[in-house]
């Protein structure tokens, strides 16, 4: 009961936010995103094991794919922005259908190093092919109505982006394919010979994951208003780390746990830009060492082994093999 | 594509660009034989690696600057990256030595994003090179050049191999990393301390990665922001040539400097980088192909 309270006043509080603090709303835009990152990331990292470096492919894909067709089709902003949004998306799940039937066969370390390089070749492409701009980057159209109006509009727009996404995860994994995901998180030969499919349910998982990225990405090309190949679309050593390092600290394989680590670290991120200026990319590679060190199991599992009643678990006597003797 | 066609017509130039290709190939091959090290021995992958390389460029370009001649800065890097190699041991990597897979991975990523940052902050963004003030040769009535300094950079290379693999071979810290590597828990009953075995294996990686830089330094180009490729070449030299094979290690290194060389002219410079990147996805997917097709066999 507290918790629908608590959620239900949340959502009050995100939708009134642009009311409340107008100043803030790019910023707020921006701390949706980093919760979108993190949600999709935990699909693959937490709940099914796979840790993959290279999601901001998808990414990058969405806000190229987005910025092509603003630029490309003479419609009016609105519809230009919505049909951009579904081919980035389209286009998103696409290329993790293709690169997942090759990618997800490969297993932890492999998968890992394997996926840091495809997001760091997709950047290099982008940043040499001409069509979408080359080094140059793109810039996507400017945003039609009234002054002030732009940064309400795109705070909406990311808001029921994470509303929704937030929704489907749980939805997800809720059902059958959490259940499936998990199993092969778990041990992935037992699941294949429990006979799952593995192989549909990881690109099945990738290709969700790319959907909700594609779309990020083409919103948020419109709202940095300028698109980097390097910096911005294909970004692998901000938002790429990022994603990992909020889920990660947030919790690991839970719901709420990239949520809140997308809060807490997007909440650091700028404190560190403001008070440490010059040394922020500095603070931040520290912060990614120290939390994976010394925090690995994330707020969530900490405050899961702190207080396992308030998760549901039963708490159990047990003692440890070596203090039995 | 019409890079290509100056290939076919004309052929020398190809002989220019395997020539290159192969010698910094040995450079490569040095930083990849410190990555089997520490995979094998504490199964890390390091993806700090390229960060050392790096590092090590940055001592020989200092010495360069202070009028000491940069040859000296492969030693000198080597010390120096040895004892940052410990450092970092004692520090961070210890802690990882015997976690799961992704937190070592993710540890040393976070490592060499702070480095490559660090590297920014105190030695500006800026590229640079070590003057070695070497001569060029020409080959084929100057049709093919080859600086000097390639070929010193060659031969220092394999030097600093062959040291290292002496130093493995016969001292006792070396087959004491041997032991380790087979099987650490036997070696631990065996009365060997492995913690200090970890810190040397790492330690040693550090100072080849230094040399390796200081004459990546000397032949070509240093910055901040240069770790990353050599980071994923050694991790491609290690799984095409496979844990532990020096000779495979040194055969492919070569291939793939001159692979590189020859994508970079036929392609572009800009999609060097995006050549090397996207020859790892499809090395590591087309192993796997291979490797399901051998298990069908097996079954």
């Amino acid at each position: 009961m507290t918790r629908r309270i608590l959620l239900t006043a949340g959502l009050a509080l995100a939708i009134a936010a642009p009311a409340l603090i107008p100043g803030w709303r790019t910023q707020l835009s921006y701390l949706l995103m980093m919760i979108v990152f993190a949600l999709t990331w935990d699909l693959l990292g937490g709940q099914m094991g796979y840790n993959s470096f290279g999601n901001i492919v998808f990414f990058g894909v969405g806000m190229y794919a987005c910025a092509v067709v603003q630029r490309d089709l003479h419609l009016s902003y609105p519809a230009t922005l919505a049909i951009g949004m579904a081919v980035g998306a389209v286009l998103a799940v696409a290329v993790a259908a293709i690169l997942g039937s090759g990618m997800l066969g490969l297993r932890g370390h492999y998968f890992a190093i394997g996926t840091l390089g495809l997001g760091i070749a997709a950047g290099e492409l982008a940043s040499g092919w001409q069509f979408v701009g080359a080094g140059g980057g793109m810039v996507p159209p400017q945003y039609p109505g009234a002054r002030g109006g732009r940064e309400t509009f795109f705070y909406y727009l990311c808001l029921g982006l994470v509303i929704v996404t937030f929704a489907a995860m749980r939805w997800l994994y809720a059902g059958r394919f959490g259940l499936a995901i998990n199993a092969i998180r778990d041990d992935e030969d037992k699941a294949e010979a429990m006979g799952l499919w593995t192989t549909r349910y990881k690109t099945a998982a990738w290709c969700v994951s790319a959907l909700f990225l594609g779309i990020a990405g083409a919103i948020l090309g419109n709202i940095s208003g300028f698109i980097d190949p390097r910096e911005t679309a294909f970004a692998g050593s901000t938002f790429g780390v990022w994603m990992v390092l909020m889920a990660i600290l947030g919790g690991k394989g839970t719901l709420w746990g990239p949520v809140i680590g997308a809060v807490v670290f997007h909440v650091m991120k700028e404190l560190f830009w403001t008070y440490l200026l010059g040394w922020q990319r500095v603070a931040l590679g520290f912060l990614i060492v120290v939390i994976v060190i010394f925090f690995p199991v994330g707020i969530l599992g900490w405050a899961r082994e702190k207080w396992p009643e308030k998760f549901g678990h039963l708490v159990e006597e047990t003692v440890p093999a070596e203090a039995r003797g | 594509m019409d890079n290509l066609r100056l290939l076919f017509d004309a052929p020398v130039l190809s002989v220019q660009l395997l020539l290159d290709g192969i010698l910094i190939g040995a450079i490569f091959a040095l930083a990849a034989y410190g990555m089997t090290l520490v995979w094998g021995v504490m199964n890390i992958i390091n993806v700090a690696q390229g960060e050392m390389v790096m590092l090590g460029g940055y001592v020989a370009f200092y010495l360069y600057k202070k009028g000491i001649h940069p040859l000296f800065g492969v030693p000198v890097a080597a010390v120096l990256l040895f004892a940052i190699g410990w450092a970092l041991y004692r520090l961070v990597i210890f802690r990882v030595v015997d976690k799961d897979l992704f937190i070592s991975i993710l540890a040393t990523f976070g490592l060499s994003i702070l480095i490559q940052q660090l590297a920014n902050e105190f030695f500006g963004a800026d590229v640079r090179t070590a003057e070695s003030g070497f001569g060029t040769y020409t080959l084929f009535s100057g049709a093919v050049t080859v600086t000097q300094i390639k070929l010193i950079a060659f031969a220092v290379a394999i030097l600093t191999g062959a040291v290292l693999l002496w130093f493995l071979r016969k001292s006792r810290m070396g087959q004491a990393i041997r032991a380790t590597a087979q099987n650490a828990r036997a070696a631990r009953v065996m009365g060997i301390d492995t913690d200090r075995v970890y810190a040397w294996t790492f330690a040693l990686n550090a100072a080849i990665c230094g040399a390796s830089g200081a004459l990546v330094a000397m032949t070509w180009i240093v910055h901040p922001y240069l770790g990353l490729p050599y980071t994923i070449r050694s991790f491609m030299i290690v799984i095409i040539a496979g844990l532990g094979n020096v000779l495979a290690v040194f055969a492919t290194a070569l291939a793939l400097g001159a692979a590189e060389n020859f994508a970079g002219f036929i392609f572009g410079a800009e999609y060097q980088a995006a050549f090397i990147f996207g020859l790892l996805v499809v090395i590591l997917v087309s192993r796997r192909v291979w490797l399901a097709r051998e298990r069908r066999y097996l079954a």
